[in-house]
């Protein structure tokens, strides 16, 4: 018999289907028809994991992101005349 | 707001390792938001994160060349990004053991201290704005051997061995880590997203 223990332990492989082979899974499914504390356990867990799937993150502050740049493209700039192998000719 | 789906950084790195300025510009802006929030989880705060995010690019293109394509461009930037936040972290803490893979105990590994039932679709109940206030604080509420490993699993969707190779630690640790990062998300969103009238219970 697992006890809930047991089977929160096993929540990744039960929330990831094709980890877990047919005989466990069946006794974790088992588990979690039974006992409803678990049920709300892995209820809730899936809708965590939804909530957060995918979720981009937030924008870089302008500011930030103008100091980033600034400081690539000065080092891009001193790279260039030396030169690793060809650069643009464009400009 | 998902990720666009279909964004395929090869060409743009093999363009840049070719010298092509405006392709790595183009990697930098579609990474940057992704790397200033690992920053920011391992630093824990802003000011560092500039920094990081800053000296991390600036690595990844001097070192473009020794990039050899056997991983993804973005694991192996992630990995630049979390040594460059964990050297900020030992500055500040002047701590020289902070790290990644320490060991974990192993016998708190189900944090489960209550329970209630969720609305069905519990991220309704508030506007995108509130949202993404509630599940940024929850994460960064984590410490950051979790959070790093719930941002790249769960949120970004990369694979098990991604992860492990992006953080420098074993697939096991990607594994129970994950486990309770998702225990603890779950027990910090169920203030937010229980279902009301209904009691939080006890449990184990």
């Amino acid at each position: 018999m697992l006890t809930c223990k047991d089977f929160l332990r096993e929540l990744n492989e039960f929330l990831d289907p094709s980890s877990t082979d047919p005989s466990a899974r069946q006794e974790l499914e088992k588990h979690v028809n039974e006992c409803p504390n678990c049920w709300v356990v892995v209820d809730t867990t899936k809708k965590t994991l939804k909530v957060f799937k995918g979720m981009q993150a937030s924008e870089v502050p302008t500011r930030v992101k103008d100091r980033l740049m600034a400081a690539l493209e000065r080092k891009m700039a001193a790279r260039k005349p030396g030169g690793c192998g060809e650069t643009h000719a464009s400009e | 707001m998902p990720e666009p789906p279909s964004f395929d950084e090869a060409p743009l790195v093999l363009r840049a390792k070719a010298g092509d300025d405006t392709a790595f510009a183009d990697l930098v802006k579609h990474y940057e938001r992704r790397i200033f929030r690992l920053a920011k989880n391992i630093t824990q705060n802003d000011e560092d994160a500039e920094d990081v995010l800053q000296e991390s690019f600036m690595k990844s293109y001097e070192n473009l060349d020794r990039f050899q394509g056997n991983s993804k461009f973005y694991t192996w930037l992630v990995r630049i990004a979390v040594n460059e936040a964990l050297m900020k972290l030992r500055k500040r803490k002047s701590d020289k053991s902070v790290s990644l893979d320490e060991q974990l105990d192993t016998g708190e590994d189900t944090l489960v201290r209550e329970i209630a039932v969720w609305d069905d679709d519990p991220e309704q109940k508030y506007s995108q704005d509130e949202l993404r206030s509630i599940l940024d604080n929850a994460v960064s509420s984590l410490e950051p051997i979790y959070s790093t490993v719930f941002q790249l699993r769960d949120v970004e969707e990369m694979s098990t061995e991604e992860t492990a190779e992006a953080l420098g630690i074993s697939v096991p640790a990607v594994k129970s880590r994950l486990l309770r990062a998702r225990l603890q998300l779950r027990e910090k969103l169920t203030r937010f997203f229980q279902r009301k009238g209904d009691d939080v219970l006890a449990y184990l």
